[in-house]
């Protein structure tokens, strides 16, 4: 896989709501790039915890997670010049972000991480368990029991299905800004989404249906 | 339309990137095949519960190093 750029691309045709984005998003980042430290440290404040779990989640490791983190938010800052805000700063900076965790995780395990092979694991897509879930799990669990099963549930994916997932479906970035991000094609990161997302509900089954309820 | 295409455009169809033609044959399907509509129901739950959860605080020692990171690098400070 070749290293992401750090140079913003185009938008996406549909790009994704944020709940992350606020208003005066533009603003601080005008400020940062024109040497205003303190801007720059607003918006490290408002993404620290978003972009430690990104890279939490990625390295399964938590000091490499860390490092990930910090190395992150200092290149942002080095490169703050080349960002010119046809992107989201956000989805720049986990762009980044992903960069540098997946430098810590392939460090760590050499053998293992490649998103560049195309993934047939032969496996059937259709689900083995079929059953209703019940009740919302945000009802039947306390929040940081529920932060434990998804932390620990989305550590058992394979990692380049976990990092699609985490980009698409967590970090809300489009199918293209994904594809860009981690240099793979736009069909490989649907392929490995509809699988990630399947195994997910799979595994979630044992804590989320309905007999275990009653 | 049968269960194994239904699975097969599950992304698309949760996505709404699917073409109403494509949409309105799957939801035929749904609303006959209690399996397919579970699965659509517990995959869609599964995208929703992760995309709300929120991330917990920083820890206070990863926050601590974090700032003194920028601190050193940012404003030139020794810490």
């Amino acid at each position: 896989m070749s290293a992401p750029k750090l140079n913003p691309v185009a938008p996406p045709a549909h790009p994704l709501p944020s709940q992350v984005v606020k208003d005066d998003e533009p603003v601080l980042v005008a400020a940062a790039k024109a040497g205003d430290v303190s801007a720059f440290e607003t918006l490290v404040g408002r993404y620290e915890r978003k972009i430690f779990r990104l890279s939490q989640n990625i390295t399964q490791n938590r000091e490499d997670a860390e490092d990930a983190m910090q190395e992150a938010f200092l290149k942002a800052f080095e490169h703050l010049g080349e960002f010119q805000g046809n992107s989201r700063f956000y989805t720049w900076l986990v762009r980044i972000a992903v960069n540098q965790a997946l430098m810590k995780l392939r460090k760590r395990r050499p053998n293992q991480v490649s998103l560049d092979d195309d993934i047939d694991t032969g496996e059937e897509l259709i689900p083995r368990e079929v059953e209703d879930w019940g009740p919302s799990p945000e009802d039947r669990y306390e929040q940081s029991e529920l932060s434990g099963i998804l932390s620990s549930t989305i550590a058992e994916l394979d990692p380049s299905f976990r990092v699609v997932f985490q980009l698409r479906d967590i970090e809300e970035l489009s199918t293209e800004e994904t594809a860009e991000a981690l240099g793979l094609s736009v069909p490989a990161v649907k392929s490995r989404l509809l699988r990630a997302r399947l195994k997910l509900r799979q595994k979630l089954n044992r804590y989320f249906k309905r007999s275990d309820n009653s | 339309m049968n269960c194994r295409n239904v699975v097969k455009e599950l992304s698309n169809y949760l996505d709404e990137g699917l073409d109403t033609t494509l949409k309105a044959s799957i939801e035929k399907h749904l609303a006959n095949c209690e399996d397919c509509k579970v699965v659509v129901d517990t995959t869609r739950q599964t995208i929703q519960i992760y995309c709300n959860s929120e991330p917990a605080p920083l820890p206070e020692d990863t926050r601590q190093r974090l700032r003194d990171a920028l601190k050193r690098r940012l404003r030139g400070v020794r810490v």
